[in-house]
């Protein structure tokens, strides 16, 4: 498995290639875009900040849940980029190979879901004449 | 018996800093250590509703206890990735 924070390019293909094996017919990828608007403003560019050593455990943590609920997933590979980030660019990759794409899909989606939850990352977003933080829903731990 | 705390996102700008040391004293819970930061820092009052508690990287309880030397974060709630939260 592979878990990273980057402030540069995330890399897809080396994700694939990381997750690919000879005997997994499917690599599902997921990929978040940096997009030009939020609840009806015109974003310029976002900013993240993370901690950095939880982050990487939390991460390990998920992909070990998910791979309990789904057993035939073989490998996992996450990036997140942090600093700030341009309209277009990726902010977070999960990749999830497994022998068919059922089970690829399904792991990836959950495990983005549950990256969204519990991984220690924060958005700002920065538009014309303002910024904010984006702080998700409150959860317990 | 001191312990030292990470903010992040919001928390690190209302407070001016990344990281700060609490006296801890006769010992403190998670909570307390904010509470404690929250009276020198009086731009960080009133967020205890919303924060949740990591001690040494691990999410814990409001009710957990610090030890010395611990690492305490105080976390907002989180918006990784893309898109709507």
């Amino acid at each position: 498995m592979l878990f990273e924070l980057r402030s540069v390019a995330l890399e897809p293909e080396r994700l694939i290639e990381h997750v690919r094996r000879d005997e997994s017919g499917a690599v599902a990828l997921f990929s978040g875009v940096v997009r030009n608007n939020s609840m009806g403003r015109r974003v310029l560019y976002l900013e993240y900040d993370a901690y950095p050593e939880m982050a990487q455990k939390v991460m390990r943590q998920i992909a070990d849940e998910i791979r309990g609920r789904w057993a035939a997933v073989i490998d996992i590979a996450i990036q997140h980029r942090t600093g700030r980030l341009e309209i277009g660019e990726t902010s977070l990759l999960v990749a999830v190979s497994s022998p068919h794409r059922k089970e690829a899909f399904e792991a990836c989606h959950a495990l983005v879901d549950r990256f969204k939850e519990v991984v220690p990352i924060w958005k700002k977003e920065v538009w014309e004449g303002g910024e904010e933080w984006i702080e998700g829903e409150a959860m317990k731990s | 018996m001191k312990a030292k705390v990470r903010l992040f996102a919001r928390l690190s700008e209302l407070a001016g800093m990344r990281e700060a040391e609490v006296e801890l004293g006769e010992g403190l819970t998670a909570a307390e250590v904010y509470e404690l930061l929250s009276r020198d820092y009086p731009k960080l009052a009133g967020l205890g509703e919303i924060l949740r508690y990591a001690v040494n990287g691990e999410y814990v309880t409001a009710a957990h206890p610090v030890g010395e030397n611990d690492e305490v974060a105080l976390i907002p709630p989180v918006s990784g990735g893309a898109g709507a939260v």
